[in-house]
């Protein structure tokens, strides 16, 4: 990316009608489909005045679900964070019957849509799914209820850790892992001082990713959610479910608040990239 | 505090790729030891085995008459120097060269000040005072190479392994660091080993060299042995013997086109062999005087010595002629040749395929 910049200055003596085009595209491109929409989102948001806004947030449905979507973040982005150090290592790090196979697995979120994944719990979990009667008589609720959202945002965030992780720790290679196991350290201090210190960049970049998406997820939750108004409604269900109620304003108001989550998430992101671009590099290049 | 090491049959093999098959060897406390051969051969693969990096399949690896499976990595106190130094990038210098100390158990852990008078010491040893406060990225290569030497002997090891330890410098540091890691060595006295590729490193610098092919080794000996008596053909070509003249052994004599070009001392050989004749063992003489006979065909200095490439009647090859102690010879003079030593091997199977050619790097 420096490169192309660097390229795209020293060029920029001379007019060249190709490259304008180029700039007119893709800059036009992302005013109309992604400025526009954020700036249409604020508009609307205050259409009604700041205390229409305000009124909006503080009402206990859109309140409860700030609450649980922070909620269902704080439990999904630690547990991917967990998992996705245990995949990246493990893929990175070891050569192993069914490594291809992970990789395979790790990807598989991206390539399902997330619809599927949330009725695939319902399947598992539902009433009327494989572990439904079980789960009834032993009084767990999953389907409708916390750990299921919890369960779907798991699903639907899990590459984002571990896809940012696996071409560094590769790119890396082990050798000062072994070094550090050569001057007696134990596995977990040789983890804790040495591989997680090299790759905590590209996991704090993972995890910037994870949390966004954790926290925008609609298509499973709202699968596996039921869309209890105030009880199982995330932000992005919320937002759905005002505007089914031509609640334009509230609905606009509480987008916001996902539209202001996507601003600072691509602050930091860009913060990350630009102070730590030597260390990144590695799990950028592809 | 060194210990022996003892290599002992030991097989590995990567997939379906053999990497060593059945290779012995011992270090002495004190000695130090190079591994030498082409890349592929084996000799990395035979130093992580003996690290503990890499599962021995068959046969054992021996400290003293420790069994090297009964060791952790940390109770075998190895110091080993990685090819490209593998220095902790986010640490300091003295962090760095502390790590061993640090790492070790609670009980056993010297003190803050303890740890920070040994890393003093070190960086002293490796004459890098001052440097503690830098970053590897902050250090030239040289000095990275002494970093990494340093927090390997930080944990007092009792073996000390040296993949490729020259192999990222350029040329002048290499010769420097060479002649300071042999008088630290000698300082020091630990069984030391390390793997090179590069044979004029390993006969300058170790007291006996392992060259490995294919996964064996084929010859350990001193620098002398090696270099004067080497045991097989590849040994002589691996170490820049670049006249190899196809032969036929019959009593006593090898026989190039029927006429004899030396007497061989050994008369249980017989049959098709490829002789191997080091420059500098090559005389001319005058034609006709000798078995060898051809024409000069080339004059050309390399380095110090002047060589003669001689095109000889009915090899098809020139052969490569040490003039450093003989008269220079004009071109397109009619010379003979005198062979004063050479290494007579049996041709390998097959011996059709390759007889007259030339070992592919020609000094």
């Amino acid at each position: 990316m420096r490169d192309l910049r660097l390229s795209l200055r020293a060029s920029s003596g001379r007019s060249d009608p190709a490259r304008l085009l180029f700039f007119a595209l893709c800059f036009g491109f992302l005013a109309l489909f992604l400025l526009l929409p954020l700036l249409v989102t604020f508009v609307e948001a205050f259409s009604r005045g700041v205390g229409v806004y305000l009124d909006s947030l503080a009402d206990p449905d859109a309140r409860s679900a700030i609450r649980l979507t922070l909620l269902v973040a704080a439990i999904a982005v630690p547990l991917n964070v967990v998992i996705g150090i245990a995949a990246a290592w493990l893929v990175a790090r070891f050569e192993f019957r069914g490594r291809q196979l992970l990789v395979s697995l790790i990807d598989l979120p991206f390539s399902v849509s997330p619809v599927i994944a949330g009725l695939v719990y319902i399947l598992l979990f539902g009433a009327q799914g494989y572990f439904g009667p079980w789960l009834k008589a032993h009084d767990i609720e999953i389907v409708f209820a916390l750990p299921g959202i919890v369960l779907a945002t798991l699903f639907v965030t899990f590459p984002f850790v571990a896809r940012e992780l696996i071409p560094h720790m590769q790119a890396l290679g082990g050798s000062e892992e072994e070094a550090a196991l050569m001057l007696g350290a134990s596995g977990w201090r040789t983890f804790l001082h040495v591989s997680l210190p090299n790759v905590k960049w590209s996991l704090l970049y993972g995890v910037l990713l994870c949390n966004a998406r954790a926290m925008g997820e609609f298509g499973a939750v709202s699968v596996v959610s039921g869309r209890i108004r105030g009880v199982t409604a995330t932000l992005p269900l919320q937002v759905e479910i005002l505007y089914n109620e031509y609640n334009t304003a509230a609905a606009f108001a509480v987008a916001s608040l996902l539209a202001m989550l996507a601003l600072l998430t691509l602050v930091l992101k860009s913060i990350l990239e630009w102070r730590f671009a030597d260390s990144i590099a590695a799990a950028r290049g592809h | 505090m060194s210990v022996t090491v003892t290599v002992e049959q030991v097989t590995k093999s990567f997939g379906a790729y053999p990497a060593l098959r059945g290779v012995s060897l011992a270090v002495q406390p004190g000695e130090l030891v190079a591994l030498l051969g082409p890349s592929g051969s084996g000799k990395t693969t035979l130093l992580r085995l003996i690290a503990g990096l890499e599962t021995i399949e068959h046969g054992r690896v021996l400290f003293n008459d420790t069994d090297s499976r009964r060791l952790s990595l940390r109770e075998r106190r190895i110091g080993f120097v990685f090819q490209h130094y593998a220095l902790f990038k986010h640490m300091s210098v003295a962090k760095n060269v502390a790590f061993g100390l640090r790492a070790r158990p609670r009980a056993e852990r010297p003190s803050r000040p303890e740890i920070a008078a040994r890393v003093a010491e070190l960086l002293e040893l490796v004459q890098l005072p001052g440097l503690a406060d830098r970053f590897p990225s902050q250090l030239s290569g040289g000095q990275r190479q002494r970093v990494a030497l340093a927090r390997a002997l930080a944990i007092e090891p009792r073996v000390l392994l040296l993949d490729e330890p020259f192999g990222a410098l350029d040329a002048q540091v290499r010769k420097d660091l060479r002649h300071w890691l042999r008088a630290l060595h000698d300082r020091l006295g630990h069984a030391t080993l390390f793997v090179t590729h590069d044979q004029e490193e390993a006969l300058e610098l170790a007291d006996r060299v392992a060259i490995l092919n294919d996964g064996r080794i084929e010859q350990v000996g001193t620098p002398d042995e090696v270099y004067d008596m080497p045991a097989s053909a590849f040994v002589c070509e691996f170490l820049g013997v670049t006249n190899r003249l196809p032969v036929e052994v019959a009593d006593g004599a090898a026989l190039f086109n029927g006429t004899a070009v030396l007497g061989l001392p050994d008369r249980s050989l017989s049959g098709p062999a490829a002789l191997y004749i080091r420059p500098q063992h090559l005389g001319i003489v005058a034609p006709d005087g000798a078995g060898l006979s051809g024409m000069v065909a080339a004059l050309r200095r390399n380095g110090p010595a002047r060589h003669a490439e001689i095109a000889v009647a009915g090899l098809g090859k020139t052969l490569d002629v040490d003039l450093s102690n003989q008269a220079l010879p004009a071109m397109g003079e009619r010379v003979g040749l005198r062979v004063a030593r050479g290494a007579v091997f049996p041709a390998p199977r097959d011996a059709a395929a390759t007889a007259g050619t030339w070992p592919a790097e020609k000094a």
